[in-house]
C-alpha cells in the first residue's frame, strides 16, 4: 500500500467508455447479423470495428496524456500493474478451458466413443468407429470430412516455436536497454520482438493455407480441426494483439515516452508477449506434438 | 458548458457534473453504484414478470397462455436475466458504493473502467431482448435451451441463440472489468492503516467474489464460443458424429456455473456480516474464521461443478470425487451460520428490517443445504435430477440466500446513500408480505418434485395440479411484494426522516470500514486526501 504525497488521478468524466459500449454492441450485432446470411451485416460489423479502432486511439491518447503530463503517482501505477496481472490471469483461465476441452475430447469422450466406460452409449451410434489421436477418419464420414495426414511437429510449428522464443529474447534484450536508458537498444531489441512476430504470424497463415489445401485439416474435418484451429487460432489472435501493442509500444518509445523509472505500458505489453510465449509451448507439446 | 466551466475554473472537483454526461460519462464510483442499483430493479421486474408467465401457464394442467416453445424461452430468460441482469449488478452496485467508501479510498482503482462495465449491461440486456423478439423478427426457433444452453437443443435454435451468446460475451466482459477493478481497488486502495485484517466482510466478501469471476467468466465464454463455431463454421466440438462430445460443454458451462453460485451468495454473505453485528450490538463472532471460510468455499466450489451431471455416464470414480466435494462445502456453510448465530448470542437485539433479513436468510438457507446435501449425493440425485426438487433447493439458495442478501443490503445502506430513513413500518410489512409468498411459492416444490413432477416443462400431470396452484398463488403474491418494495424506495428517495452520518446505533459495533464516518448522502467526492485508520 502505497501512502501517496499527492491525490490519487480521478479522471473527469470521460466519453471513451460509452463509445467502446456502442462498438463493441455494433460489432457483436453486425456478427450476429452476418453469420446468418443478412446482407447489411458485414457493413454493420465495419462500422463497429471503426468505432472500436477510434476508440482505442482516443482512450490510450488520454492516458498516454495524461502519463505523460505527470497525473498518475505510483500509487496509480500500482491500480494499472495489478490490472493488467489480473486480465493476464482471465485469460490464462481462458486458454485453460480449451486446453481442457482437449484434454477431455482426448481422454475421455474419444475411448466413450469407442465404446470405454459402463456407463457410456455413444458407442452404440458407430460400431465400426476406432478411437485415435489426431483423429483422422470421424464416426460420421458423410457430414464431416477425413483428415489426409495429421499436422507434424517437425518444419514450421518448430521454426515457429523458436521464432517466439527468440522474440522473447529479443523483448528481454530491449527491456535492458530501458533499464540502461539506452534508448538505441530498446527501440531496436523492440523492432526485431515485432518483426519475429510478424514472421511467425506470415508462418502460420502459410501453414493454415497448407492444412487446408494438403492435409485436409480443416474446421470441418472433425473435433481434431476443431480443436486444432481453436486452440492456435486463439493463440493466433493474441500474437495479433501482441504485436499491434507492441508496435504502439515501439514508436512511443523512439519518441521517449519511457524511462528507466517509469514505463508501465512497455512492461503491461511485455508481460503480454511473455504469457503469450509460453501459451505458444504449452500448445506446441499439446497440439502439435503428442 | 461554458457557464460550468466559468464557475470552475479554479480545478475545484467537488461539484457534481450535470444532465446526462453526469452519467453517461460518469467516472464517480457512487453515481455508477446508483446506475447499477437502478439497472437491476428494472431487471428484477423484467426477470420478475417471465417467472409471472411461467407461474400463470403453470397454475393449472393443459396449455393456457404461452406456447411450449416461448414457455421455454421465457424461463431460459428468466434465469439468464435475474442472474447476470439482476443480482450480479445490485451485488456490484452495492460494491461500487460501499468499497471505497470503506475502506477509505477516492474512488475505485480505474474509474474510466468502471464506467465501461457498466454501461456494457445495458447494451448486454438489449441483445438478450433482441434475442427474444428474434423468432418473430428474423425467423428461426426461439431459445428453449434453458440458461445452461446445453447442445445439441441449443445449436437448434435460430438467430435468437447467437444473439444470446453475444449478450453473454457482452455481459462476460462487463463481469471480468468489474472484478479486476473491484478486486485492484481492494488490494491498492487502502487507506493508510486499514489492513487486510481491519478490511469490513463486506469487503472481504468482495474481493473473493472478484477473484473467483476472473476465472470462471473465461470458461462460460469459451463455451459458448465454441457453440457459436459448431452452429456457423462447421466444427465438431459437441456432435460426437465429429467426435466431439455434448457433455464437453456441460463441463465448460458448470466449470463457471457452480462458482457462479458462489458469486452470488458470497456478496450477501458480505452483507449479513456487516447487518448482523449492527442490530446485534457486538462484535462479530469469529472474524478471522468467517474470512478463511469464505476462501475455503471459493476455492472448493471451483473444484466441485460436476455434481450437476451425475446422469451423464461419469464414471464412478469421478462421481465419487465430486459427491464428497460437494458435501465438504457444508463445513463452509455451516461455519459461516455459526459465525452469524454466535454473534447473535446474548447481543442486544432489535429487529429492523434488515436484521429481519439477515435472520430469515439464516433460517431458510438452511432449507437449501439440506437439500443441497440431499442432492450431492449420487445415488439420491439420480432420483431427484430435473425434478422440481431442484428447482425448489435452487430457489431457496437463491432468493434467501442471494436475493434476500441483497434487500438487506438495500434497507441496511438506502439512509447512507439516499440520506433518509425509510418507512420501517413498510419494511417491516414488505419482509413478512415476501417471506411468507416466497416459502407459499417454493416449499410445495419440494413436494411435487419428490413425487416426480419433473422441470422445464409447460404442462404436468394432473396429480401436481393442487401443489402447482399453491405455488402459483404464492408467486404472484411475491411478484406483488415489489410494487410495495419500489414503492419503499422511491418515497426514501423523495423524502423522510434525515438520516445522521451513523444511522443505526450499533453500525460501529462489527467491523465496519469508514463508511459511517461521512455524511448521509456522502459528498460526490470521498477521501480525496486518504484517512489515517488507527
Amino acid at each position: 500500500m502505497s501512502s501517496s504525497q499527492e491525490h490519487y488521478y480521478v479522471p473527469d468524466g470521460s466519453r471513451w467508455p460509452i463509445i467502446a459500449v456502442c462498438g463493441m454492441f455494433t460489432t457483436v450485432f453486425g456478427t450476429a447479423l452476418w453469420i446468418n446470411d443478412i446482407s447489411l451485416g458485414p457493413w454493420i460489423v465495419a462500422l463497429g470495428a471503426l468505432g472500436i479502432a477510434y476508440l482505442f486511439f482516443g482512450w490510450f491518447g488520454d492516458v498516454i496524456d495524461e502519463s505523460m503530463s505527470g497525473k498518475y503517482n505510483a500509487q496509480v501505477d500500482t491500480s494499472f500493474r495489478q490490472g493488467m496481472m489480473w486480465f493476464i490471469s482471465s485469460e490464462a483461465f481462458f486458454f485453460a478451458a480449451f486446453f481442457g476441452s482437449l484434454y477431455y475430447i482426448r481422454m475421455i469422450a474419444m475411448p466413450w466413443l469407442d465404446g470405454e466406460g459402463h456407463l457410456g452409449s455413444s458407442h452404440l451410434l458407430w460400431e465400426n468407429f476406432s478411437a485415435s489421436w489426431p483423429l483422422v477418419n470421424t464416426p460420421d464420414t458423410e457430414k464431416y470430412t477425413q483428415v489426409i495426414e495429421p499436422m507434424g511437429a517437425g518444419g514450421i510449428p518448430m521454426i515457429n516455436t523458436l521464432l517466439l522464443l527468440s522474440s522473447g529474447v529479443t523483448l528481454t534484450w530491449a527491456h535492458w536497454g530501458l533499464k540502461k536508458d539506452s534508448r538505441f537498444q530498446l527501440v531496436f531489441g523492440l523492432m526485431l520482438t515485432v518483426i519475429l512476430g510478424a514472421v511467425f504470424m506470415g508462418f502460420q497463415a502459410y501453414e493454415y493455407y497448407h492444412a487446408y489445401d494438403a492435409l485436409g485439416l480443416t474446421l470441418n474435418s472433425g473435433v481434431y480441426g476443431s480443436t486444432f484451429y481453436m486452440l492456435t487460432g486463439f493463440h493466433g489472435m493474441h500474437v495479433t494483439i501482441g504485436a499491434i501493442m507492441l508496435a504502439v509500444i515501439t514508436v512511443r518509445a523512439a519518441k521517449g515516452h519511457f524511462s528507466h523509472e517509469k514505463h508501465f505500458a512497455f512492461e503491461a505489453v511485455a508481460w503480454y508477449w511473455h504469457f503469450v510465449d509460453v501459451v505458444w509451448l504449452a500448445l506446441y507439446v499439446f497440439v502439435y506434438w503428442l | 458548458m461554458t457557464s460550468i466551466a466559468a464557475t470552475h475554473d479554479d480545478h475545484d472537483h467537488h461539484h457534481a457534473p450535470t444532465g446526462w454526461r453526469r452519467w453517461v460519462f460518469s467516472t464517480n464510483h457512487k453515481d455508477i453504484g446508483t446506475m447499477y442499483l437502478f439497472f437491476a430493479l428494472f431487471m428484477l421486474f423484467l426477470g420478475g414478470a417471465m417467472a409471472m408467465v411461467i407461474r400463470a401457464e403453470l397454475f393449472s394442467p393443459g396449455l393456457q397462455f404461452v406456447s411450449p416453445e416461448f414457455y421455454n424461452n421465457m424461463f431460459t430468460n428468466h434465469a439468464l436475466i435475474m442472474i447476470f441482469g439482476m443480482v450480479m449488478p445490485a451485488a456490484a452496485g452495492m460494491a461500487n458504493w460501499m468499497i471505497p467508501m470503506m475502506i477509505g479510498a477516492p474512488d475505485m482503482a480505474l474509474p474510466r473502467l468502471n464506467n465501461l462495465s457498466f454501461w456494457l449491461l445495458p447494451a448486454g440486456a438489449l441483445m438478450l431482448v433482441l434475442s427474444i423478439v428474434a423468432p418473430w423478427v428474423g425467423g428461426g426457433m426461439a431459445v428453449t435451451a434453458g440458461w445452461t444452453l446445453y447442445p445439441p437443443i441449443s445449436l437448434q435454435a435460430g438467430m435468437s441463440m447467437d444473439l444470446l451468446i453475444f449478450t453473454i460475451h457482452l455481459l462476460g466482459i462487463s463481469s471480468i472489468l468489474a472484478s479486476i477493478n473491484i478486486v485492484t481497488t481492494i488490494l491498492n486502495m487502502r487507506a493508510p492503516g486499514m489492513t487486510m485484517m481491519k478490511m469490513p466482510v463486506f469487503v472481504w466478501a468482495w474481493f473473493f467474489t472478484g477473484v473467483l469471476l476472473i476465472l470462471i467468466m473465461p470458461a462460460f465464454a469459451g463455451g459458448v464460443t465454441m457453440l457459436l463455431f459448431d452452429r456457423h463454421f462447421g466444427t465438431s466440438f459437441f456432435d460426437a458424429a465429429g467426435g466431439g462430445d455434448p457433455v464437453l460443454f456441460q463441463h465448460l458451462f458448470w466449470f463457471f456455473g457452480h462458482p457462479e453460485v458462489y458469486v452470488l451468495l458470497l456478496p450477501s454473505i458480505g452483507v449479513l456480516g456487516m447487518v448482523v453485528p449492527t442490530f446485534s450490538r457486538k462484535p462479530l463472532f469469529g472474524y478471522k474464521s468467517l474470512v478463511y471460510g469464505m476462501a475455503f468455499l471459493a476455492t472448493l466450489g471451483m473444484v466441485v461443478w460436476a455434481h450437476h451431471q451425475y446422469t451423464v455416464g461419469m464414471s464412478i470414480w469421478a462421481t465419487k470425487y465430486f459427491m464428497i466435494g460437494t458435501i465438504l462445502i457444508s463445513i463452509p456453510i455451516g461455519l459461516m451460520k455459526f459465525n452469524f448465530i454466535f454473534t447473535m448470542w446474548r447481543g442486544s437485539l432489535t429487529f429492523e428490517t434488515p436484521m429481519l433479513f439477515a435472520i430469515a436468510i439464516i433460517l431458510m438457507f438452511a432449507f437449501a443445504g439440506v437439500t443441497g446435501v440431499m442432492l450431492a449425493v449420487v445415488p439420491a440425485d439420480l432420483q431427484y435430477h430435473d425434478t422440481y426438487f431442484v428447482v425448489a433447493h435452487f430457489h431457496y439458495a437463491l432468493i434467501p440466500g442471494a436475493v434476500f442478501g441483497l434487500y438487506a443490503g438495500v434497507f441496511y445502506w438506502l439512509p447512507k446513500w439516499t440520506g433518509h430513513m425509510y418507512d420501517e413500518k413498510l419494511g417491516k410489512l414488505f419482509f413478512w408480505w415476501t417471506t411468507i409468498s416466497f416459502n407459499v411459492t417454493f416449499f410445495p416444490q419440494h413436494f411435487s418434485g419428490l413425487a416426480g413432477m419433473p422441470r422445464r416443462i409447460v404442462d404436468y400431470g394432473v396429480q401436481f395440479t393442487e401443489f402447482n396452484m399453491v405455488s402459483s398463488v404464492g408467486a404472484f403474491a411475491f411478484g406483488l411484494s415489489h410494487l410495495l418494495f419500489l414503492y419503499i424506495i422511491i418515497k426514501t428517495i423523495r423524502g423522510g426522516e434525515p438520516a445522521p452520518a451513523k444511522p443505526w446505533e450499533g453500525a460501529q459495533a462489527g467491523t465496519p470500514g469508514l463508511e459511517w464516518t461521512v455524511s448521509s448522502p456522502p459528498p460526490f467526492h470521498t477521501f480525496e486526501t486518504p484517512p489515517e485508520v488507527k
